[in-house]
């Protein structure tokens, strides 16, 4: 049958599918895909701090994309700086200073590629633990805060007026994407976390009349994409990571085209 | 209803309103506002009382939007104060909401984002305003007069002590709006809501209207629509043609047109 590092790789690459997919809805909703992209190179910032600190590298990863997710949130809320300029600055500074600081640490050997562009292959029996540990907190907690979250989403404004406390609701949303984001990092890598998050949430869309069946959806596509991807890289020798997100492009291409057949059929 | 402070010493009133009202539900006091330093509001002070309609006018860019978004919180004053009774509830229509297409959302689920509701009130609501039909639409597929009507069943379903409506004949033609406006005051008259307008339709706005405040940037005059009409502030920033227009309001239809083209003979 197949190698255990195999079923290892698929088992947690569906792990970090399940949450990714419905926190990359709200990605999509909120036009955030540039501050996934932003918190996923900060990701690099962040394991260049857990070889410093001597920690874990998803502690590192962990600590920098809460700093840098909240620093967001509240420059964010000032409105002084156009947010897209102030994500590109973020996003390519946090990177470079990354990279710099790996470099200088001549005593460890860091399987740099493993981090641009995932290592999922090589997922331990802990790796695991942690993905469906924080995979199901993750989700939990969303599932606390979806309500108020779907609110603000569609209209900030008036969630606020209603009484929805928008800026908590954020605030956790903000913790739920770093988290999320610092999870995919093991299994695609910095250069390609948004995409989990994003391709099987937009894959998703045209068939979903609902935000849950679009969450739903996303994380079922998600899951798909990683066995497909998987395989995919496995028949053909081609690197996972980039291949997992290729294949959840390739059904984001047919979802398309399936949306489409499915109006006409409606009419 | 709110318990508010019912009590009837002077001190529990704004030292400055201009205006006596009782038990104002929500009030601002000498509000000054710059943003991007442009000076939005100056010394502006505004009250709602008790089952009361107060209509904001004024051009564009008076600041009118501004004025209503500083008493529901959404806005923070330089100087000046808000006061809200303490567990107002407040149903708030904004000027302008923009739905992004990526978010599936039937007006079902548009309409109890933040409370749940059952059917039997989301018809009679949606009927109230002649959209009964439209429940489980996608809220993508709905033109603006739909839509505009949507918004303002929204608002009221929440039986709200106080409706915050931002120019809500906004994409209805004058029939509509003179039968928005009329619901609005069957509305008050059933429930004794407070209202609180912001128009720049003088036509069909002032029927319904207990008392208005013209702004530009500053209160130029406030009162009740016929003191108003006659005062030398509206007069120039309208021009005479407008403060005839205050008293040709009741006029009657021997029929109405609904959105989806049909005609009601009224009876």
């Amino acid at each position: 049958m197949f190698e255990d590092f195999m079923v290892r790789a698929v088992v947690a690459g569906v792990g970090v599918a399940l949450i990714a997919g419905p926190l990359g809805c709200f990605v999509v909703w909120r036009r955030m895909a540039y501050f996934g992209d932003t918190l996923a190179h900060a990701g690099l910032t962040g394991v260049a701090l857990g070889l410093v600190l001597g920690t874990e590298p998803i502690v590192g990863i962990i600590l920098t994309g809460l700093v840098i997710g909240l620093a967001l949130m509240i420059l964010e809320r000032q409105r002084r700086v156009p947010t897209d300029a102030l994500l590109g600055i973020l996003s390519h500074s946090a990177l470079a200073i990354g990279l710099i600081v790996i470099g200088f640490m001549e005593s460890v050997r860091v399987n740099l590629m493993g981090y641009l562009f995932g290592d999922i292959l090589a997922v331990s029996a802990s790796d695991i633990a942690w993905i469906y540990g924080g995979a199901a907190a993750l989700l939990a907690i969303l599932f606390t805060v979806w309500k108020p979250l779907i609110a603000v989403t569609v209209d900030e404004d008036m969630a606020v007026a209603e009484g929805i406390n928008a800026v908590r609701t954020q605030l956790v949303f903000t913790v739920l994407i770093a988290l999320t984001v610092a999870l995919a990092m093991k299994i695609v890598g910095v250069l390609l976390v948004t995409a989990l998050l994003i391709i099987p949430a937009a894959a998703a869309r045209r068939f979903a009349r609902s935000p849950e069946s679009m969450a739903l959806g996303a994380a079922i596509l998600g899951a798909v994409a990683v066995i497909g991807g998987l395989f995919a890289s496995l028949q053909w020798d081609t690197p996972s990571g980039p291949s997992v997100v290729a294949a959840a492009a390739g059904l984001f291409a047919l979802s398309l085209f399936a949306g489409a057949t499915i109006r006409e059929s409606v009419r | 209803m709110p318990d508010t402070h019912t009590h009837d010493h002077a001190h529990a009133h704004p030292t400055q309103v201009p205006v006596q009202m009782n038990d104002p539900l929500v009030s601002v006091e000498n509000a000054t506002l710059t943003r991007h330093g442009r000076r939005i509001l100056e010394n502006v002070s505004m009250g709602v009382g008790r089952s009361e309609i107060v209509t904001l006018i004024g051009p564009n860019g008076a600041g009118k939007s501004m004025l209503v978004r500083t008493a529901l919180g959404l806005e923070q004053l330089d100087t000046g104060r808000v006061m809200r009774a303490p567990g107002l509830k407040i149903g708030y229509q904004p000027q302008r909401v923009s739905l992004d297409e990526t978010l599936p959302l039937s007006v079902r689920r548009f309409l109890t984002l933040t409370e749940s509701k059952s059917d039997e009130d989301l018809n009679a609501v949606l009927d109230s305003v002649q959209v009964a039909h439209l429940l489980d639409a996608s809220v993508h597929t709905l033109s603006g007069g739909e839509f505009q009507r949507v918004m303002l069943a929204r608002a009221m379903l929440r039986r709200p002590d106080l409706l915050v409506l931002d120019e809500p004949e906004q994409n209805v033609d004058t029939a509509g709006a003179v039968e928005i406006y009329q619901l609005i005051a069957k509305l008050r008259a059933e429930t004794g809501c407070s209202v609180l307008l912001v128009s720049h339709d003088l036509n069909v706005v002032m029927a319904a209207t207990d008392r208005v405040y013209c702004l530009h940037g500053h209160v130029c005059c406030s009162g009740t629509p016929d003191e108003i009409s006659g005062h030398a502030e509206f007069l120039r920033l309208f021009g005479p043609a407008a403060a005839k227009t205050l008293a040709v309001y009741p006029h009657h239809h021997d029929h109405e047109h609904a959105p989806d083209g049909s005609v009601t003979h009224a009876h």
